[in-house]
């Protein structure tokens, strides 16, 4: 029986719904990538979609609502040397109260190998009323690897009063944390969440984090991208674009230029 | 432990430079975030819980013995804004140099002679603490304190504040900075046992955006 049925079956009981997803791409000898594990679970529904070039890409297809309270979601994602992934999601997750009392967790592992790529670019998070989700990521990049990762969090949907999220971003490039980040914000976070200090009232947060090993050698000035966003070097061979904005379709703006000013 | 090392190191005549520094109160002023003593006190209320968090634990876990350089990376890590890498790193300096005098410690030398250009604040800190013979537990409330008594002792003049009301602000924070004082201690015992990683990692995203802002500008009265 699946996560899926387990929710309609015992959606009562105590345990909320477990489910992991695991990516492996590794390079297929000929310069392209192949995806020797690509394994949904539940809720967490993986599909191959058309590749472009050497870059293997998949779509993170919600196959029910979630996550709720209770429930444990886990992606494990791993590129190998000379692999090229780009991982996207079908639609924004939202994070709904559930039955079951206590806070859902979404944790996500993402290990870039030397001479690996990985693009992770998932749809926003929506934390809506009543919410109260923990979603940790953490990164592990090996010293020659390459990484964009975008998390976009939008605290309640249209006119409604956020859910509770903690959200902690971590990422190590040659087994040295360049960053790590945590945030608080909506009912019972820490004081001040909502303040002058934090976020001042925006409703939706990003953050954009570029790995490039020639980052090392080039690093990038740090860069004024408005009244609410920068482009900041990291302590390592990586930069953060961190953001708020009113709302998702303005801080995706901010985000995708940003992107582009370093692809450029 | 002797109680008036503490009200040394605390006092803000200590000469370690913070006066030069708005904590941000500067840049969130002049983007009219700040414009009373209601909004300063949410300001700092957010920054002791972010910024101010980790500035304790970190001060605390050099008390508790650990490395220096572990704990400086992890400050790294915990402020993407280089400005204020940078602000920090001259602050640890100038907390160096005025600690070497007050309380001379082969500890303060060595981390002198390994970061030339500074350790980060907190850093320094929790190994000033530890000269004076203080607690972890001290050097987290200095920590904390300072993440707001900094901006409320800016914004006065920013903002020609009555300091009346900046000092009611820091007053109505005090139970939030005990609290965070503890947590910090809590975390920073942990961080001995799990390594620095289980230290927290706060952030405030305006704090963040506003300091790089703020870094850029031709004219400004505090140096971040």
């Amino acid at each position: 029986m699946g996560a899926g049925a387990a929710r309609r079956l015992d959606g009562v009981s105590m345990g909320g719904v477990r489910a992991t997803a695991r990516i492996r791409a590794t390079a297929d000898g000929r310069g392209g990538t192949s995806l020797p594990v690509l394994e949904g679970d539940g809720p967490l529904a993986l599909r191959r979609t058309r590749g472009s070039g050497h870059e293997a890409r998949v779509m993170l297809v919600g196959a029910m609502s979630g996550p709720l309270g209770g429930d444990r979601f886990r992606i494990e994602c791993g590129v190998g040397d000379g692999a090229r992934l780009r991982v996207g999601s079908a639609a924004a997750t939202i994070a709904l109260p559930g039955q079951v009392k206590g806070e859902a967790r979404y944790d996500v592992r993402l290990d870039v190998a030397d001479g690996g790529e990985l693009r992770w670019l998932p749809e926003q998070l929506i934390c809506a009323g009543g919410s109260d989700l923990r979603v940790v990521t953490r990164v592990e990049a090996g010293a020659g690897a390459r990484l964009v990762l975008r998390e976009e969090q939008v605290l309640g949907r249209v006119g409604e009063e956020p859910g509770r999220l903690g959200s902690r971003l971590t990422v190590r490039v040659a087994g040295r944390t360049v960053l790590d980040q945590e945030l608080g914000c909506g009912p019972g976070a820490p004081g001040g969440w909502d303040g002058p200090a934090v976020l001042g009232g925006y409703r939706a947060v990003g953050q954009l984090v570029v790995v490039r090993p020639e980052f090392a050698k080039e690093p990038v000035p740090a860069r004024v991208l408005g009244e609410t966003a920068v482009l900041a070097p990291l302590a390592g061979p990586a930069v953060l674009v961190s953001a708020v904005a009113e709302d998702a379709l303005r801080l995706r703006r901010v985000l995708d230029e940003a992107l582009a000013g370093l692809d450029a | 432990m002797s109680r008036a090392a503490l009200l040394v190191l605390a006092d803000g005549r200590f000469p370690a430079g913070g006066h030069a520094h708005s904590g941000g109160a500067e840049a969130a002023v002049k983007a009219g975030r700040i414009t009373g003593a209601a909004s300063l006190e949410t300001f700092c209320r957010g920054r002791l819980h972010t910024a101010g968090l980790v500035a304790a634990s970190l001060a605390a876990a050099a008390v508790l013995g650990a490395d220096p350089a572990e704990l400086d990376a992890a400050a790294d890590a915990r402020t993407p804004s280089p400005a204020l890498r940078v602000a920090a790193r001259k602050l640890g300096r100038q907390l160096t140099r005025a600690a070497r005098a007050t309380w001379p410690s082969d500890e303060l030398d060595a981390l002198a002679r390994r970061f030339p250009k500074g350790a980060h604040q907190p850093v320094v800190l929790g190994l000033v603490a530890r000269a004076a013979a203080l607690e972890p537990v001290d050097a987290a409330h200095c920590a904390a304190y300072e993440s707001v008594s900094g901006p409320a002792s800016a914004t006065v003049r920013l903002l020609s504040l009555d300091p009346f009301d900046a000092t009611g602000v820091l007053a109505r924070l005090a139970p939030d900075v005990d609290r965070v004082a503890d947590q910090a201690v809590e975390a920073a015992r942990r961080a001995i046992d799990e390594g620095v990683d289980a230290l927290p990692a706060g952030s405030a995203p305006l704090l963040e955006i506003g300091a790089e802002a703020h870094a850029a500008w031709a004219v400004r009265l505090f140096a971040s």
